[in-house]
């Protein structure tokens, strides 16, 4: 579909001649969907359709227990020091942002009272400002009045370096003012296409400004309330063990009638995903367990236990493989998989290539991921309009054998190939997770078959998500030569997501493998496209240019990146719980309209 | 002195009795016993029987230990796959057959290590009269403080990778787990042994060596370690059980052999998610960790009944 026949179809609904529904399913229906259609009505100035969740309870409360199983155990609960999902979760039960995303990729207002758009004046034309109306009478747990200084204050906090917090990518290059008691204004330098950051979803939480005050800068880790949250959220808190538990109560005060209808809540943490799934779908002692990292023929066999259910949001996340494109075999000043090195075999496209053809990814989804994982050629996969239609996936232990013949990768005495001194010897690494260590094995019974030998490594998970310096084995510093892991969208937008294949964002000893790219992937063509899409306001131009980054990444010539399965978010919950869940935000960011139902 | 008193005269028309008894060598005395021990005799089978499936087990049953198969995953036992296959169809016969090679080595040497360096320790220990002796035993009570896991990830984490480069990944591993475990269990033995010193060393037969002008040494090799090794060997043999779970633990956090190197206590891990619809997988490496322990420690019990010249049978 044309750029004007899009433009086309957009005036139909604005003139009542199209329903925003159909539009979107239309969008769909071309591999272009849900999040970005909206956007893109958003943009064009067509008002937003209000997301509806079925909530039947009519009081407060009355809702007995909600029991939440994380298999990971939240460590703190300050939204701005969250590392990782569990203590972003684990604080999204206290705290709110102005909105959240829905599983659809709308935006959904909590503590704002509506959603800034370009009818009510929210967004301004030149894309350099937002402005966020705040909703009035919401109280924090301890009864003070929530306030625009509230607001103001969070970006103070997250920008201030000083403070170091995880979040301040998406506050550092914003300037935050008051307007009035209930409004703020997001100052952006230049035209910003994705406003939604600041204030939205995970990175959005607020935080009271007369608890975190006297903790701005280097005493913020000090705050009592990063362990005892007062926030504006349905439950408040009662209880914290860190690593183990978390308790909360209704908030009688709470700014949405009639929610929560559970009275208590507790979120325990630890064990493992399978031992999680058991506990809620054959087992019943929990209403709700997140992020199932299970083979899916295991989830099948829980079910049968007939007390829960498996059910799967889409979102961005996706499990790829990573080759490197520099040696890690080699230390250059003090660092491994320096960028001044190349990779002795990885620097030929027919190796690369070859690997690509090696990936049974169809077998993969099959026999491991099953509901949880999809096949797939691309590594941006949603929302749909950035999905590319360009790329297909094959495996094929032929063509591979071919290639490498044809550019000279001639097999030794030991059936291992080999050019020049260099042998196709790799070490491939990965987390300690059962579905990752099939797939390792799948992936090195084909490569073998086309003489190339890898070697199995496998680091324990805390380990090799860990941001520690000194340790070798975590996935920034990639010192292996292939590595695999999912990497998360945690946005409906890919704006956050795409900039891991930026050639500033190169993890390195300089920056301390802070930087997001850990593939070590460099490109020009890729870097400058990325800036293009940064500052191009028009969502088709920019859904375009998304999807040529994403064929880059991926492509035969220069791609370094093997997308394996795109993953769907997939939790377990009790047959009764009502939850709304949202892959684009955190699993408990509705947690006041969760209900039962017998 | 009570041996210069005269024997009783019931005492000495018993002797002739004694010197009738057939005599034999003490090797073949220690078989005479070791028979004796049924269960020890029969664990002593089954051990040899484990052991000779898995040197020539691989030879004869020929289907490769990573062959995926999706058609045949999850399959209880059958004449194609008599243990049984995993969740990737791979057969688990012929990983056991493999696994086992690599349990059983690293349990045996691990094993060694540790009474090599425990009998070395306790000796030297348990001979010298001076600081020498309190020193060891000083860093035996340390060694015994050291908390073990994080002691054994740091060493790991420091020497891995130059061992694999120069022993590849699964020899480097495998000298690795085989000096970090042994190298860890040596203590009991080193104490054991220097009890059983302190106690030797002034006993007749010693006293009448070092006065016929016996070495130090050879005191120590002929006379007293002879007589010490009973504890040594069942302290062993249990140390062979500890290092084959030990290396179980190591692969479980990721630091052992390489994910696809199915030992027993990996194929054991990988089976547990699937232990309810599954069992097979889980209790064919079970069972082999189970009797290779259980036969160990029987056998063990046989030795030091055997080897203990003070116990009559």
């Amino acid at each position: 579909m044309k750029e004007h026949e899009l433009r086309a179809l957009i005036d139909n609904v604005k003139d009542g001649k199209l329903t925003r529904r159909s539009f979107v399913n239309r969008m769909l229906a071309l591999g272009l969907t849900a999040p970005m259609a909206s956007q893109m009505l958003d943009f064009c100035g067509v008002a937003r359709a209000d997301t509806k969740f079925n909530y039947k309870p009519t009081k407060r409360g009355g809702g007995g227990a909600l029991r939440l199983l994380w298999w990971q155990a939240p460590t703190l609960l300050n939204p701005h020091f969250a590392t990782g999902t569990k203590d972003q979760d684990a604080s999204r039960i206290f705290y709110e942002p102005l909105a959240g995303w829905d599983s659809d990729g709308n935006l959904v207002a909590a503590l704002a009272a509506e959603i800034p758009s370009r009818e009510n004046g929210g967004l301004a034309a030149d894309g350099k400002s937002v402005t966020w109306k705040l909703k009035q009478g919401v109280k924090w747990h301890d009864g003070k009045p929530f306030t625009a200084d509230d607001v103001v204050f969070n970006w103070e906090f997250s920008s201030d370096p000083e403070t170091a917090t995880v979040t301040s990518g998406s506050y550092k290059d914003v300037k935050v003012e008051k307007v009035d008691d209930f409004t703020v204004r997001i100052l952006f330098d230049k035209p910003t296409p994705f406003w939604a950051d600041a204030f939205v979803g995970t990175a959005g939480m607020i935080i009271p400004k007369h608890l975190f005050v006297d903790y701005k800068g280097a005493k913020s880790r000090e705050a009592p309330t990063n362990l005892k949250p007062v926030g504006t959220g349905a439950f408040k808190f009662v209880d914290f063990k860190p690593g183990d538990m978390v308790r909360a109560e209704a908030f009688a005060d709470y700014h949405i009638p009639n929610q929560p209808y559970f009275d208590t809540l507790e979120m325990k943490g630890g064990g493992d995903a399978v031992s999680a799934a058991r506990a809620v779908l054959q087992t019943g002692e929990y209403d709700y367990a997140w992020n199932m990292q299970v083979e899916d023929a295991i989830l099948k066999r829980l079910e049968t236990g007939g007390k829960g259910e498996v059910h799967v949001v889409p979102g961005g996340n996706i499990e790829f493989i990573q080759l490197n494109s520099t040696d890690p075999w080699t230390e250059v000043d003090g660092e491994r998989s320096s960028i001044k090195t190349k990779h002795p075999a990885f620097s030929d496209p027919a190796v690369r290539q070859a690997m690509m053809l090696l990936v049974d990814r169809k077998s993969v989804e099959d026999h491991i991921y099953g509901r949880t994982g999809v096949a797939t050629a691309n590594f941006l996969n949603n929302p749909e309009r950035f999905n590319s239609k360009n790329t297909k996936y094959e495996f094929s232990v032929a063509k591979a054998n071919e290639l490498l013949d044809k550019a000279g990768w001639k097999k030794g005495a030991d059936g291992i190939r080999e050019k020049g001194g260099v042998k196709l010897k790799f070490v491939y690494q990965t987390s300690i997770n059962a579905p990752r260590q099939k797939n390792q094995a799948i992936v090195k019974q084909a490569a073998q078959q086309a003489g190339i030998d890898l070697e199995l490594k496998s680091v324990v998970a805390s380990v090799f998500f860990s941001s520690d310096v000194a340790n070798p084995d975590t996935y920034p510093k990639f010192y292996a030569d292939i590595q695999m892991y999912t990497t998360t969208m945690s946005q409906p937008d890919p704006d956050r997501f795409m900039n891991q294949y930026c050639s500033w964002e190169v993890a390195t000893k300089d920056n301390k493998w802070q930087g997001r790219n850990s593939s070590r992937f460099r490109n020009g063509e890729y870097d400058k496209l990325y800036k293009e899409a940064q500052g191009e306001l028009d969502p088709v131009k920019r859904a375009a240019l998304f999807i040529r980054m994403n064929d880059i990444v991926v492509g035969p010539e220069n791609g370094t990146i093997i997308p394996v399965v795109y993953r769907p978010r997939a939790h377990s919950r009790s047959k009764t719980l009502r939850a709304d869940v949202s892959g684009w935000d955190n699993d408990t960011w509705a947690l006041a309209r969760w209900y039962r139902e017998a | 002195m009570a041996g210069s008193t005269l024997a009783s005269p019931s005492a000495e028309a018993a002797a002739p009795a004694q010197q009738r008894a057939p005599t034999f060598s003490p090797t073949r005395e220690a078989w005479r016993r070791f028979r004796r021990h049924k269960l020890a005799v029969i664990s002593a089978f089954i051990l040899g029987l484990m052991v000779l499936a898995i040197l020539i087990g691989p030879l004869i049953w020929r289907i490769p230990i990573n062959q995926i198969d999706f058609a045949a995953t999850l399959q209880g036992p059958s004449w194609k796959h008599p243990f049984g296959t995993d969740d990737l169809g791979q057969d688990l016969l012929a990983r056991m057959l493999y696994g086992g090679r690599i349990s059983l080595a690293v349990g045996l040497a691990a094993m060694f290590v540790a009474i090599f360096v425990g009998t070395i320790i306790g000796a030297i220990a348990g001979m010298s009269r001076g600081w020498v002796g309190s020193a060891l035993m000083w860093l035996t009570d340390l060694f015994l403080s050291l908390p073990q896991l994080p002691l054994l990830l740091l060493v790991i984490y420091l020497f891995r990778d130059t061992l694999k480069g120069t022993f590849g990944p699964e020899g480097g591993t495998f000298i690795l787990i085989v000096i970090v475990i042994g190298g860890l269990r040596w203590m009991p033995v080193a104490r054991l042994v220097r009890a059983q010193f302190l106690s030797l060393r002034e006993k007749e037969f010693v006293e009448a060596a070092r006065a016929l002008g016996a070495s130090k040494v050879r005191q120590v090799v002929r006379h007293i370690l002879p007589n010490a090794l009973g504890p040594v060997i069942v302290a062993g043999t249990i140390d062979v059980a500890a290092a084959i779970i030990a290396e179980s633990t190591l692969s479980f956090l990721g630091l052992g052999f390489p994910p696809d190197i199915p030992t027993w206590g990996r194929l054991l891990f990988d089976a547990k998610d699937n232990l309810d619809f599954a069992p097979h997988w889980a209790l064919f490496p079970g069972a082999a960790i189970f009797l290779t322990v259980l036969t160990i420690n029987f056998i063990g019990d046989g030795l030091r009944d055997a080897l203990d010249p003070r116990r009559v049978l």
